[in-house]
């Protein structure tokens, strides 16, 4: 999946000369937590976070009247130089940089301009669906040898019961790399007739239908 | 004279057929009617027959064109193509003829119940025939067609006013209902399932609150697969007690699925029949507590239909006429008579014997899981109540 279609295209932007007052009304407006900093041309120059601008802020504990940090540049304040995505990049690639670099905002960038922002929420959003959990479904997990030709064998039996798959993952199987679960979410209530179709065809099912009693 | 209960029932009710190999099979209330009858629990001044819900009152909850769908189905003239954004011809909810009139059967047998009571004519009132919790606005799903449920609630909130509290023992999240009242605080939803992690629908997780006014509304208890009697009740009780203090409803809508016993063979759930007395054993209870008896029981899952749900229905009727479980031997006549059309030996009484009570790899874990659960959502009714 790639990133364009996961961003946010409408992206709420600051100039650097703008105040600090200003980007914490904005983040405060529209609940957000972080806000690129474009130059005329739309170029991504700097991003104050809502912990960059709490920083720069006023102690509360101090006399209220004193606000003139406030009204300092935002650009004072900024990170820069910024990282920055590109329309057509993964979204599994992206969640590799949100995890190296620890941020959780990153602005998307075409022909050195602006053009959207995807935030650590929209990305984990995007692996939610992609597990299949925002669907009505039943989980069945298969443990198969980790050899080519197994997920369409299994798939076949999934297809001669008319059942619809919402998601497949596969990952490693920890206590012996020869194999791989297969984690299917499939469209019905009622699996059992699955369940005993891939028994019978000599498959191992993990946790809870493994195990022989107390329902077998 | 006000009853204490009415026994909304018809003959009819076994026209919500899917086809013979499917797992949901309503010949069960049959079955417990007949239970009940064979005991003297059931005579026929108890008997309400339920009315068909009007279009009208479907689309309280659905969608005109939902409905307009189904009623196309019922009659042979849905596409296959159309039925699919309708869930409609699918493996959980085929179609077939007459789907309109029957699912609209169990909806009307519903509304009579909330009627009875409303209009005073009894304290409590049981339509086995309901219980369709996964019904959704515009999406035939899991077994169910119409939400009984749902409509009633909004059948009683728009023209009594009422607060309810909304409880769901089924062994799946009572998701149609759930999202039905999602931004609603004047209904307050309950459900304890088994954890979606396997289970359908998949959601019902403790974090699912409600939203906008609706927000600390709704509850979710999503027990571990092969949890058993002891951790279940523990776990329920004191969760429905909270939430009943917390919420303070004027009516109690419950929805008694009996899919969460060891038997049933769609779940992971290892409970007895001991659940299936306490469960309405608290309903009764609360209500009296809180709501001068108002309570509307409907049924729900259940796929055991010969040892499980014909026993576990008649004790929540064995409480709501007198306040009493039934214990000891089932009537001879009544296995008589069924018996021999069962494909498994029937039991021969009200309480489980020892093979319902099977060993439990990792019990320990999985009370200490349900515990962790509940501290978790009684923190919800706590910080609100306050």
């Amino acid at each position: 999946m790639l990133v364009e279609e996961i961003m946010k295209t409408e992206v709420i932007t600051l100039p650097p000369t703008a105040t600090i007052a200003e980007a914490l009304q904005l983040l405060q407006d529209n609940k957000i937590r972080h806000i690129p900093i474009v130059n005329d041309d739309y170029h991504v120059i700097g991003i104050v976070s809502d912990r960059d601008v709490r920083d720069a802020s006023p102690s509360i504990l101090l006399d209220v009247s004193d606000n003139q940090e406030l009204e300092n540049e935002i650009q004072t304040i900024m990170s820069s130089p910024v990282i920055t995505i590109h329309p057509l990049d993964f979204v599994e690639e992206i969640a590799r940089v949100f995890y190296d670099k620890e941020i959780a905002s990153l602005p998307v960038v075409s022909n050195n301009k602006l053009v959207g922002i995807v935030t650590e929420k929209d990305m984990l959003y995007t692996l939610i669906q992609l597990t299949g959990t925002h669907v009505q479904s039943s989980l069945i997990e298969v443990k198969v040898p980790d050899v080519p030709g197994n997920i369409p064998k299994v798939t076949e039996i999934f297809g001669k019961r008319k059942v619809n798959i919402a998601s497949v993952l596969v990952y490693p199987y920890k206590k012996d790399p020869k194999f791989k679960i297969l984690v299917f979410r499939i469209q019905t209530m009622n699996p059992n007739p699955i369940i005993q179709d891939l028994r019978e065809a000599g498959y191992q099912l993990m946790w809870p239908n493994n195990i022989p009693e107390p329902k077998v | 004279m006000m009853k204490n209960a009415a026994f909304i029932f018809s003959d009819e009710f076994l026209r919500y057929h899917f086809h013979e190999e499917h797992p949901f099979n309503q010949k069960r209330i049959q079955l417990t009617k007949e239970l009940l009858e064979h005991t003297q629990a059931l005579n026929s001044e108890d008997i309400v027959p339920p009315r068909m819900a009007t279009d009208e009152e479907l689309s309280l909850f659905h969608d005109v064109a939902y409905v307009d769908a189904v009623k196309r189905a019922s009659n042979g003239k849905l596409q296959e193509d159309e039925g699919a954004e309708y869930g409609l011809g699918t493996e959980d909810t085929p179609i077939f003829e007459g789907m309109h009139e029957a699912s609209s059967l169990l909806v009307g047998g519903s509304l009579t119940a909330v009627d009875e009571v409303l209009n005073g004519r009894a304290n409590h009132a049981l339509n086995l025939g309901g219980g369709l919790h996964h019904g959704f606005k515009r999406k035939a799903s899991g077994f169910c067609i119409y939400n009984d449920g749902a409509i009633a609630i909004k059948y009683i909130r728009e023209h009594y006013n009422l607060r309810v509290l909304y409880v769901d023992t089924d062994a799946h999240h009572g998701d149609g209902v759930q999202w039905a009242f999602y931004d609603d605080p004047n209904v307050c939803t309950f459900s304890i399932h088994e954890t979606g992690r396997y289970l359908f629908p998949g959601t019902g997780n403790v974090n699912e609150r409600g939203i906008k006014k609706g927000h600390g509304y709704s509850f979710n208890l999503p027990i571990d697969a092969f949890t058993q009697d002891d951790s279940f009740l523990e776990t329920y009780e004191s969760a429905l007690r909270s939430i009943t203090h917390f919420f303070k409803p004027d009516i109690i809508v419950t929805q008694n699925g009996a899919d969460a016993h060891t038997f049933d063979p769609l779940t992971h759930l290892c409970s007895s029949m001991k659940i299936y007395e306490r469960i309405p054993e608290l309903a009764h209870e609360l209500a009296h507590e809180y709501c001068d008896g108002r309570w509307i029981a409907t049924g729900g899952g259940g796929y055991d239909i010969w040892r499980v749900v014909p026993r576990a229905w008649a004790q929540i009727w064995n409480i709501m006429k007198s306040d009493t479980i039934a214990t000891g031997i089932l009537p001879r006549t009544w296995l008589e008579k069924w018996q021999p059309k069962s494909p498994i030996k029937l039991p021969q009484h009200w309480h489980d014997t020892k093979d319902a009570f099977p060993n439990i790899p990792r019990k320990a874990e999985i009370e200490e899981k349900n515990k962790k659960l509940l501290t978790h959502l009684l923190k919800y009714t706590r910080v609100q109540s306050q």
